[in-house]
Formats: structure tokens, C-alpha cells, sequence
């Protein structure tokens, strides 16, 4: 849909669904007066956030730096501002499905050709805290899965999910949480990221870790099997959320709209939850 | 004036069938040389107690690694890289060491492998000077300067390309009943003339094929021949020159021309009286420039020589008896070899190809080792029949079948 | 009376059937006296070693004089002396020459006794006073070429010579700044040189001026769009002309004064870092690969790779200290480059100049640069085939004493604080 024909388009869509004009009235209330909460799921776009380390032999992600261009001085004087730099994937940041050998060849698999109607949606958290406490290589399972929906109902098609494990609370080399053999993180295991796209027809997956996948996933089978599934299936990942525990289990909306980079394989966001 | 050889003789004169292309080692070369010179003359390894040892593909092993790899203990040992004139200097130093009672047999082998990419390996190690100054100019080997001297000496001297066929024609002649000539079909003058050019004014019958081989030989005394049951040959005058006119910007000329008058006095005897010659015949104007040099005709007169003279076995002026590098095949550091052993073989009347007829005395010539753009060793030889020994036995020779193997 | 010789063959369409010629070079072994001599002509100097005792050149180069034993030292040589034997080559074991047969060479008797063997000029004959020239033949090594006739009006038909040199003519070259006056001179001298076609690289084609109007009234130039800090440009770019840039220039030029405590800060060295060092990447990421497969590809083969390089990258002139160090980071780099196409028949150049006549060095004293010279300087450098090429006082200057004492040279830099 072009510019052009947007605003024409804009108004045949209220004509024919006039309960949409009331329920996005009824939104706009909410939000001012603060009824609807919205709540920042994002990390602080600092030097110091750590950005996941692959093998020396790899490139690697640039980490966010910032350079000042000018600040009301000699380089001009009535402004402030900063030149940044960052990779695709610094940061809390968006997944798309050509981030991925599975997803290459997809269409609409770019950050700026997929669909922005998937960029608004329902999100349902589902709690490993405990888990992840007791064992830092957790891997969440049908199993879990099952349990969260016999207690809040069938996860609804086209949702988000995400995994909490408390992780975000994780400061400095903790975070990553290296060892002799690698990264020791909280994910999901490879049957339940095909549950939840094959059976369940999610939009995406989120983790409060530096990745979708757990820290040791390079082991499994496919090795990165939530990166593999998802974007080999054209869904999304978000990764390095916070603030998960303010979040129902179900019931909020969840705002991820990465930029418009030109065939982006994913970017830094704010993401945003609307919480009744 | 050097000394006289005493009663040093020269025995024994071995030739290891030559091949295009070999995948041998140098070693196996020379050590079948060396075994089948033992063999002939029934002696054993330990019998040696001096060695020379020339060859340019022996690399990185010089006469030292040789040594331990052929198993020998010597006492005296000489590696001797002055390429085309190695034979004769290699006789000179034999005779030199078992006239002082350094050594009492000595063996002088030469030889080198024909690998693939031997020829191209050898160019870009041969000298500072060649990589310096000479291979960037193309020639990719000696062709292009001896092209140049050729060039020079040509325009110099008003020497046509017509004497150069003439000898190389001989030459083949020569050859076509020499068992390990590598080229076997007749040569004209005229085929010579048509023939495609390398680099002017040389053409393809100007040059040598490289190959693979060995030739060796022993030096002694004359008793100890004698004993052996060894046909001998005795050398009566031997000279060499490294490095003679420098100041020449081209070379039309040789180390010869400094010492020739001592070697005709030392021998007693002229030009003349030689029955035969062999010259390093690298290409046809040196083997030219070794004749005028050593005193056969005046500098400059080629042409009216080489017309007036028949250079067949059977001619007024046999040369190259065996058909020279130019028929047979150069096999590196033994083409400086192949002249003194055919000489030794003729005048001891076992001639492996066309004999000269009542063969007594001969000269033989070394030319070598162009370190940038002139030859820089030279060498000559003046050699006689010594008397024949009762049980005088043909040298054999290793079979071609053997040698292919 | 000189011959004429006839043209060079002009260049003709590739048969698209045929494989491209792989780059063979000539032997290239040299002992460490004899790459000296590549080192001197590589600066385009004639140098040989002369006896400290008797002053006579000495040549195949030694460790001592040859006629004294007395030490050498190189300086310059008198390049005059008599062609007195020649040959035409018909077939080389050396592949390079192999391929290029007949191929002519001599000795030349230099200087009364010192015998040099030279490729010979086509117009050389026997007995001639001849020239001699270094030339870096496509292995970047020195070599000898004579010459009878140097004013000869058909000197740059001979074949064996263009094999020597970079020479414009014939040739498509791209100019990868365009916009500055240096980048229109170089147009001009290139098509002047013969060039047939000059890609002239244009940032932001979008902002018209003077220099694009210039460049657009030139017959033989094409503006194209080549934005050296989006690799993005240089890869699509490469992809359209890429196959058919024979000679490439670096100019970018980005002139700011200021240092490192005192200067325009990060941002400002990060862009001027961005457009000429890692554009001069990204240049050689995507045209190194495809102009080093080309190096022997006809007489309109792929040969050299030019860089405009301020002469303060060899040392730091700290009131223009960003310039310095982008422009030290620029020449290593090129260095580099020329590593990585050794054997490949592509000569990378570099053309060290002082201040430019530009706006960013108005607050500089004269002697400057101006445009024309610099451009008519790299031409005569391709022409020449050098390998290194300073361009103006200033720059020669300032090569003479880095040369003499690097070390003296950066204190005096350093001290003058101008």
C-alpha cells in the first residue's frame, strides 16, 4: 500500500468496520489516562551492554559507540548531536527470518519488506524463573508449554511468546555467563519452538538472553534450533528483553517495530508492552 | 712453466646412457657411472680413495653428501662445478694430487637428471649475475646471450651461418653410429640453414638438447693400469684460465688464447700433430672460437678452415668424434666429460662408435659456467696414447635397458 | 635517419568464447644487490654502483669493484653507450617471453667497457649510441631498455615498451573523485595521453557545479555515480564497469587542517578515514579482484593502480595531523595492495604531492600544487612506468630528507609546529 492511497484506504477501513473507530477510541483513553500501562521491555543502548561473542575466526557484531558531532560549540553552536554506531543485532533487538541460513530465501524476509500488520500483537510471557535459577542451561519444554495452558488457556494463534527467566536482572559477565566451553544461558528447546510455530502458529519468539536460543545451543539438533525454526518458518525473535515480570502471563499487546533498514536482517528497537 | 704429468694415465672411460627425461636422482646417475666404471676396471669402492664429483642437479647435496651417500672414504676430494670444462680440470687435479702422493686412484664422475622442470629449477640458481642481469631479458638459458656472442663475433670476424652448419652437420655424421646419440636422423648443411631460428642468428641446430646422463673416468699411475689390465691414455699438457679478458664487452674470445702457447710447448707438439679434437660444443661459434683460440687457424679465418676441412671421423680433421653435445644430448655438467672420454676411448682403440684410424695423439677443449654473458671457464688438454697393455679389454657400458630402468 | 614504426594495434572486442590471458611474468629472482636497482628505478632514478676509488660503474652489481677491490657506492650513471650485439628472441623457455616472441634485446657497451644487456627499442640498431632506461618490467623489477631516438615521435608504438610502462593510451581509466580540480585535470591529461575512456567517479551526482560541467563537456568521460564510503556504491559500480577499468585513481581528497588534541574531533577523522582509507578498501575488495585477473588481457590490459597520497604520509605534518595519519593509513594500505598483486601485471602507483592549490590550504605558503602539474606528473609517471612519484618542491623536499633521516625529518616536523 502506497503513501498515496493510504489515507483513502484509512477511511474505507473505519467505513466498513465501525467497531474498530470505538475500540482504537477506547485505546487512546486508556492510554492517557493511564489505565493502560505501557511498559519498556528495552535495554539502555549503552557501550557497556554486552553483545554475543562468536569465535575470533568470525566477524563479529559491532557494539554500540557513539560519537558527538556537535554540542552548542565551535562545531555548531545552536545544536547537539552524535553520530552512532552498532550492529544489526546490538543491543535489545529484532530478528527477521533472512537473519537466518534457514530463512534466506523467504519471501518479505527483510526488516523492510515484512509485514508491519505483524508488528502489533498479543503476547503471552510464560514464567522459568525457577527454572532458570536452579540450572543456567534450562531448556523449556512442551512440557512447560502444557502447563502454562492448562492454567491460562490455549496460547492464541499469531501471538508472541516469551520466556522469562529473570535474566535481564543478570549484570556484567554473568550476563553472558562464559565459561571454558561457551555461553551458559536459559532457552527453549527445539520441540517446543516447533510446538509453538507448527501447532500454535506464533508471529515470534522473545528471550531476555542475548539470543532466542540457549547459551549451548551450537550442541543441539539442529544446532540454534529456535533460530533455525523460526526464521526457516518466516517468524520473528527478539532478544535481550527486560522487564518481563511486569507482564501478565496473558492479555497484553506487545509493540516491536524494528527500523526500515534496507534489506535489514534485524535492528535494535524499543520494545513496548500495552498491559490492561 | 707447470710440470710435466709424469706417468699419471687416464683410465677407464665410462658412459651411462643418455635419456630425455629422467625422474632419477642425480645420485642414481652418477652412481651408476661409478659402479659400472668399478665393474669394468675390477675394482671395488674401497679401491677409490680420491673423487671428483661435477653436476648441477645434485642440489643440495654437493661432493661432501655425495660421498656418504655412495658410501666412500676418501682421502682427497674435489667438487668441481666449472661446468664444460670440468673434465679436463677434473684430470688436471686428479693427476696433480697422485703426482704428490695425495691419492692413488681417483674417480672423476659427472652427471646430471633430466626432470621435468630440472632445466628451468637450474637456470634460477645458477648464478647472482644471470638473475641479476641476464634471465630478465628473456633468453631463459644460455641461448640468448650465445645468441649475442654469436651476433658479435659473426659480424666481427664476417663468419657465416653456413660454417656453423657445416660443423654440426659433421658433427651428426659422427653421431648417427655413436650408440647413445639422442638424435639419430642425418643433418645437412641446408636443413642447418632452414631450420627454425631460436634467437637470431642461432637456430635449432645451433643448440644442445638437455638430457640426462654420466660420463666418468679414472686417473692412476701408469703401473697400477697396468696391473689393473686398463687401457691408458697419458696427459702431456693441461691448461685453464677463469675469468680471462674481462675487459672484452663481448666475448669473441677465450681463456685459451692466454695460456696456448705454454700448453703446445709443455705438450711438444703443434696443432697439427693432433689426430683428432673435441671441443665443448655448447653451440657451433664457440666450438669455433676453441679451435682459432688453441691455435688451429688464425682469429677470424673460420670459414676458409672449416670449408677446406672434412670433420668426420674418416676426415682430414675429425671433430667431436662422438657428434658432440649437438647430437648426442647435453646431460648438464657431463657434457664437460663427454669429449675427454670419447678422446680416451679413441685413443685407446675402443671406440664405441666411428673410430679415428691410428689415433695417437688428440686435443681435447672445455668451455663453461656462463655466470652473466661470457663463458668463464676455459680449459685444454693435449693427450696421448700410452702403450697398450697385453690384456687390453674393451671398457663396457651400462645397457640403454638398464640405464631406461 | 630513425624508422617509423607502425601503430599499436588498437584495442578490439574480446571474443567472448576466448579464455582470458593469465598474467605471466618475467623471472623475478633477485640477489638483494640487484633489487637496489629496482629500488632506484621504482623512484625513477638511473643509478649504479660506481668504484669509491676509481669512479667507473660497475654492472652486474657487486660487492666490490671488480677491477680495484675498493667499495661501491650507487649513484647516478651515465645512461649513454653503443648498441655492439643484438638478437631477436623467437621462442623462450620462460613462458612471459614465450608469449610475446620476437622479442629484441642487445648488449650495450655503457660507458666505455661496462657490458649491460637491455631490451632493445624497436627503432635500436647495431652500432647506434643508445639511451639506456630503467623501466619495472611486469614482475616489479628493473630492467634495462635502450633506446637511439628518445624524442622519436613514434617512441610509444614499441611494444616491448608499453609492456614497461602504464601508458594511458589505448586504455579506460577510472577516476574515483572526480568532482576536485584534480580529478577534472586528470580527465583532461589522461584523454590527452590518448586514454579512450575516463569513468569519472561521482558522489552525490545530485549537487551539480563546475567540476561536473566540466567533466560532461568531455567527449571521452562518463560520470558515474561511486560513493567511496557506501560499499554498496563501489560493489555496484564495480559490477557495471568493472571488467573494463584498466587504470584506476584513487584521488580522494578530503583537506582539513587540525591535528589530534587540537583538532575537528573523532567524528571529523571518522569521516575523513571512511572516504579515503576505507574507500581505498573497498576499492581494492571489489576492483582489485577483477583488474588483477586482467593484467595481461591485450594491449589494453588492466595496469595500474594510482594513488594521490599527501608526501606527509611518510611523516606527520601535525598542523594538517588528520590529513597526515589518514593519508599514512592510505599508503600502507597501498603498500599492501602492491604485495597482493605482485605477478599480477597491475602496478600500484603512488604520487606523493605537498599542499595542494586548494581552499583548505589557503592558510599554506606557496609552493603549491596546482592541479594541471599534478595531473600531467602522474600521466609522465605512467608513461614512465615508476612505481613511486613526487610531485612538486614541496613533495621532493620532503622525500629527500625522509630518505636522508626519517627521524630528523619528524623532529623538524614536529618542531616547526607551523
Amino acid at each position: 500500500m502506497s503513501a498515496d492511497n493510504a489515507t483513502d484506504n484509512a477511511t474505507d477501513n473505519a467505513k466498513d468496520h465501525p467497531d474498530t473507530v470505538a475500540i482504537l477510541a477506547g485505546l487512546a483513553a486508556g492510554l492517557s489516562s493511564a489505565e493502560i500501562k505501557i511498559v519498556d521491555l528495552t535495554h539502555r543502548l549503552d557501550p557497556d551492554f554486552p553483545i554475543i561473542v562468536l569465535p575470533p575466526e568470525f566477524g563479529q557484531c559491532a557494539p554500540f559507540r557513539m560519537e558527538e558531532i556537535s554540542r552548542y560549540d565551535a562545531r555548531g553552536p545552536a545544536w547537539h548531536w552524535h553520530n552512532i554506531s552498532l550492529g544489526e543485532h546490538a543491543g535489545t533487538h529484532f530478528d527477521a527470518p533472512i537473519h537466518w541460513i534457514s530463512g534466506r530465501d523467504l519471501p518479505n524476509n527483510t526488516t523492510d519488506t515484512l509485514p508491519v500488520q505483524k508488528l502489533v500483537g498479543q503476547v503471552c510471557v510464560i514464567d522459568c524463573e525457577a527454572e532458570s535459577d536452579a540450572d543456567d542451561d534450562y531448556e523449556m519444554g512442551v512440557d512447560k508449554i502444557a502447563a502454562f495452558e492448562a492454567e491460562h488457556g490455549e496460547i492464541p494463534a499469531q501471538s508472541w511468546v516469551l520466556m522469562r527467566t529473570g535474566w535481564s536482572r543478570r549484570r556484567g559477565a554473568d550476563y553472558i555467563n562464559l565459561r571454558e566451553d561457551g555461553a551458559h544461558s536459559p532457552g527453549p528447546d527445539a520441540a517446543a519452538v516447533r510446538f509453538l510455530v507448527e501447532q500454535r502458529d506464533i508471529i515470534g519468539f522473545g528471550t531476555e538472553t542475548v539470543g532466542t536460543d540457549t547459551g549451548q545451543a551450537v550442541h543441539s539438533d539442529p544446532p540454534y534450533p529456535a533460530h533455525y525454526i523460526l526464521h526457516g518458518a518466516g517468524r520473528y525473535g527478539l532478544q535481550c528483553l527486560a522487564n518481563l515480570d511486569q507482564l501478565p502471563p496473558t492479555g497484553a499487546i506487545l509493540v516491536a517495530a524494528p527500523l526500515k533498514i534496507r534489506q535489514g536482517t534485524g535492528s535494535p528497537l524499543r520494545v513496548l508492552a500495552l498491559i490492561p | 712453466m707447470s710440470t710435466g704429468f709424469e706417468d699419471i694415465v687416464i683410465t677407464a672411460p665410462t658412459s651411462v646412457a643418455y635419456t630425455r627425461f629422467s625422474n632419477e636422482s642425480a645420485h642414481w646417475w652418477l652412481l651408476a657411472a661409478l659402479r659400472d666404471m668399478l665393474a669394468g676396471a675390477g675394482l671395488r669402492p674401497a679401491d677409490i680413495d680420491g673423487l671428483t664429483v661435477s653436476s648441477f642437479t645434485l642440489h643440495p647435496d654437493s661432493a661432501v653428501g655425495f660421498t656418504q651417500h655412495a658410501g666412500l672414504s676418501l682421502g682427497w676430494l674435489e667438487h668441481l662445478p666449472m661446468g664444460g670444462a670440468s673434465g679436463v680440470i677434473a684430470l688436471r687435479r686428479a693427476a696433480r694430487a697422485i703426482q704428490c702422493g695425495d691419492a692413488s686412484i681417483v674417480a672423476c664422475l659427472s652427471g646430471d637428471t633430466n626432470q621435468l622442470d630440472s632445466f628451468r629449477q637450474t637456470l634460477s640458481r645458477f648464478s647472482h649475475f644471470s638473475n641479476d642481469a641476464a634471465w630478465p631479458y628473456g633468453s631463459g638459458g644460455a641461448n640468448g646471450y650465445f645468441a649475442l656472442i654469436a651476433d658479435h663475433y659473426m659480424r666481427r670476424f664476417g663468419i657465416a651461418r653456413e660454417t656453423f652448419g657445416q660443423i654440426a652437420a659433421a658433427q651428426r655424421s659422427n653421431a648417427l653410429s655413436y650408440p647413445h646419440a639422442l638424435m639419430k636422423t642425418p643433418l645437412s648443411v641446408e636443413q642447418y640453414l632452414d631450420a627454425r631460428m631460436i634467437a637470431s642468428p642461432l637456430g635449432l641446430f645451433d643448440c644442445v638438447m638437455p638430457c640426462a646422463g654420466a660420463e666418468s673416468f679414472m686417473v692412476m699411475r701408469a703401473d697400477m693400469a697396468h696391473r689393473l689390465g686398463l687401457p691408458a691414455v697419458r696427459p702431456l699438457a693441461i691448461i685453464e684460465r677463469h675469468n680471462g679478458f674481462a675487459e672484452d664487452p663481448v666475448q669473441f674470445r677465450g681463456g685459451w688464447t692466454y695460456d696456448r702457447d705454454q700448453l703446445w710447448q709443455r705438450a711438444g707438439c703443434a696443432p697439427a700433430d693432433m689426430d683428432f679434437v673435441q671441443t665443448y660444443d655448447d653451440y657451433p661459434v664457440i666450438s669455433l672460437m676453441q679451435l682459432e683460440d688453441l691455435g688451429f687457424f688464425e682469429k677470424g679465418a673460420g670459414d676458409a678452415f672449416i670449408a677446406g676441412h672434412d670433420l668426420t671421423c674418416g676426415g682430414s680433421f675429425p671433430h667431436n668424434t662422438s657428434g658432440g653435445q649437438l647430437s648426442v644430448g647435453q646431460a648438464g655438467a657431463a657434457g664437460g666429460f663427454l669429449g675427454i672420454v670419447e678422446a680416451v676411448r679413441q685413443l685407446t682403440g675402443s671406440a664405441i662408435g666411428a673410430a679415428v684410424p691410428n689415433a695417437r695423439r688428440a686435443l681435447v677443449s672445455g668451455f663453461g659456467m656462463v655466470n652473466y654473458d661470457r663463458g668463464v671457464c676455459s680449459a685444454a688438454a693435449v693427450l696421448e696414447r700410452a702403450n697398450q697393455p697385453a690384456t687390453a679389454a674393451r671398457h663396457p657400458t651400462t645397457t640403454e635397458s638398464e640405464a631406461a630402468a | 635517419m630513425t624508422t617509423s614504426l607502425p601503430p599499436l594495434p588498437e584495442p578490439v572486442r574480446k571474443d567472448p568464447q576466448k579464455k582470458t590471458p593469465s598474467a605471466l611474468i618475467p623471472p623475478s629472482a633477485r640477489s638483494r644487490l640487484g633489487m637496489r636497482l629496482s629500488a632506484e628505478a621504482a623512484r625513477g632514478r638511473f643509478r649504479l654502483p660506481h668504484c669509491n676509488a676509481c669512479n667507473q660503474p660497475v654492472w652486474p652489481p657487486r660487492e666490490a669493484c671488480p677491477a680495484c677491490l675498493s667499495s661501491l657506492q650507487w649513484r647516478d650513471a651515465d645512461a649513454t653507450g653503443t648498441l655492439i650485439a643484438e638478437t631477436t628472441l623467437e621462442t623462450s623457455p620462460e613462458l612471459y617471453f614465450r608469449e610475446r616472441t620476437p622479442w629484441r634485446v642487445g648488449t650495450v657497451d655503457l660507458a666505455g667497457g661496462v657490458p649491460v644487456m637491455a631490451h632493445l627499442h624497436a627503432q635500436c640498431r647495431i652500432g647506434d649510441t643508445v639511451t639506456l632506461r630503467l623501466f619495472l618490467d611486469k614482475a616489479d623489477r628493473a630492467v634495462f631498455m635502450a633506446f637511439s631516438d628518445l624524442d622519436s615521435p613514434d617512441l610509444r608504438e614499441d611494444i616491448q615498451l608499453r609492456e614497461l610502462t602504464n601508458d594511458p593510451r589505448h586504455r579506460r581509466v577510472l577516476i574515483t573523485d572526480a568532482r576536485t580540480p584534480a580529478g577534472v585535470a586528470l580527465a583532461r591529461a589522461m584523454t590527452k595521453a590518448g586514454a579512450k575512456r575516463i569513468f569519472a567517479g561521482i558522489g552525490d551526482a545530485w549537487k551539480r557545479d563546475a567540476a561536473i560541467e566540466a567533466l560532461e563537456g568531455m567527449e571521452t568521460v562518463s560520470t558515474v555515480p561511486l560513493d567511496l564510503t557506501d560499499t554498496r556504491s563501489v560493489e555496484e559500480l564495480c559490477g557495471e564497469i568493472g571488467g573494463k577499468v584498466d587504470i584506476l585513481v584513487h584521488n580522494a581528497e578530503q583537506v582539513r587542517p587540525g591535528g589530534v588534541m587540537a583538532g575537528r574531533g573523532i567524528a571529523d577523522a571518522k569521516q575523513l578515514h571512511e572516504k579515503l582509507v576505507f574507500g581505498f578498501m573497498r576499492l581494492a575488495e571489489s576492483f582489485g579482484p577483477v583488474m588483477r585477473s586482467r593484467g595481461a588481457d591485450g594491449v589494453n590490459a588492466a595496469t595500474a593502480w594510482v594513488n594521490l597520497l599527501s608526501v606527509y604520509a611518510h611523516a606527520n605534518w601535525p598542523a594538517y595531523g588528520q590529513h597526515s595519519a589518514a593519508h599514512a593509513a592510505t599508503l600502507s594500505l597501498a603498500q599492501c595492495l602492491r604485495g597482493e598483486m605482485q605477478g599480477s601485471g597491475v602496478r600500484v602507483m603512488n604520487a606523493f604531492a605537498g599542499p595542494l592549490e586548494q581552499d583548505w590550504h589557503d592558510q599554506v605558503l606557496p609552493p603549491k600544487v596546482t592541479a594541471d602539474r599534478l595531473a600531467r606528473e602522474i600521466v609522465g609517471a605512467l608513461q614512465g612506468g615508476q612505481q613511486d612519484v613526487y610531485i612538486g618542491d614541496v613533495a621532493r623536499d620532503v622525500a629527500e630528507r625522509f630518505e636522508d633521516d626519517a627521524k630528523l625529518l619528524e623532529m623538524e616536523l614536529a618542531g616547526d609546529g607551523q
